[in-house]
């Protein structure tokens, strides 16, 4: 469980969040969303409003991609070789291939590979679907695919930040909408179907309209 | 299995569906084993939470059976098949009668005409 008291995070004038209270359950699977598109906008990137929770480190360019494995192995003992084995097989990435000669696609997948690795109670994963051409439905797959394969569901509490709503929506339990650092609605994926037959990306529309006419 | 969901309904009972219509099918034989959870979750590309409320579901429903420490199995139980079977005939029967309806077709045009495609009439095949 972590929990969120009045946490209020300042960068520069912003504040990313603004005296939040928020509980995250344990084993759970979270979505911070933002409206499509917006990800591109002025509007930075959500996560980083979360960042101090997750260690995600950064790539650098002139490692090889088992070099980055290796760097992230020395530096969080939570960090399992194995489990980065089967996601370089998994996400198709060439451990001999230096950082600077991937795809952004591929860095994306990169770095899923190296959150993924960790055995962390937290996993704080950033836009995961970010510089995939939005025509590749089966690059898409294959993330969700590896999303699910590779989640300790139950054991590890997951938040996953992101503007693609559709593709992650059947691997949620939980939404949140996260606007200018306040939490502005909250629901759980199932019962908004069950409940109202709706799906996340409906409410999330239905949410976004009053805020953007505001 | 692909990840397409309708927005309407519940990701578990659509998936608990494709299940009950593969076993009317033939496509799951009585008796045969299913996927364990993580697998299916990772076939449908869900969460596995939802996959264990699926089999929770067909369970209650007694078109699965969970064998501890075996897995869940497809019902060897005769009448299931037959049961589910009725069951799927007039959901979509009550549907169809009632968009028919909803359009003002009255219920002996809507006989008439399922009669006339069922025999290859002017409204049946091209």
């Amino acid at each position: 469980m972590i929990e969120l008291s009045h946490v209020t995070k300042e960068y520069g004038k912003r504040k990313s969040l603004d005296d939040v209270t928020f509980t995250f359950e344990k084993g759970k699977v979270y979505g911070i969303l933002g409206p499509n598109g917006s990800g591109k906008t002025a509007d930075r990137k959500i996560a980083s409003s979360l960042a101090f929770l997750s260690s995600e480190g950064m790539l650098y360019p002139s490692f090889k991609i088992d070099q980055m494995i290796d760097y992230f192995h020395s530096q969080y003992s939570d960090f399992s070789l194995e489990k980065a084995e089967e996601l370089l097989t998994f996400m198709e990435l060439d451990r001999h291939q230096k950082v600077s000669q991937l795809s952004k696609g591929q860095q994306g997948r990169l770095k899923l590979l190296l959150v993924l690795s960790r055995q962390t109670d937290v996993l704080l994963l950033d836009e995961p679907f970010i510089g995939l051409d939005p025509m590749v439905r089966m690059v898409r797959d294959t993330i969700v695919k590896g999303l699910v394969s590779f989640i300790d569901f139950g054991k590890q509490t997951v938040i996953i930040t992101t503007h693609e709503i559709t593709e992650i929506e059947p691997v949620l339990e939980e939404a949140i909408i996260l606007e200018k650092g306040t939490i502005t609605a909250h629901c759980n994926v199932e019962e908004l179907r069950e409940e109202q037959g709706i799906s996340m990306l409906e409410w999330l529309k239905n949410n976004f309209k009053k805020e953007e006419l505001a | 299995m692909s990840a397409e969901f309708k927005t309407s309904k519940p990701i578990y009972s659509q998936i608990a569906e494709r299940i009950i219509q593969q076993f009317v099918r033939g496509d799951l034989a009585p008796g045969e084993k299913l996927p364990s959870v993580r697998e299916m979750a990772i076939q449908a590309g869900v969460n596995p939470n939802t996959i264990q409320r699926t089999y929770g579901e067909l369970e209650r429903l007694g078109v699965v059976e969970t064998k501890r420490g075996q897995g869940t199995f497809m019902t060897e139980e005769n009448d299931m098949k037959r049961k589910l079977r009725m069951d799927i005939q007039r959901e979509m029967i009550a549907a169809f009668i009632e968009n028919m309806r909803s359009i003002g077709f009255e219920d002996r045009e809507i006989h008439e005409s399922v009669n006339q495609f069922l025999n290859g009439g002017e409204n049946g095949h091209d």
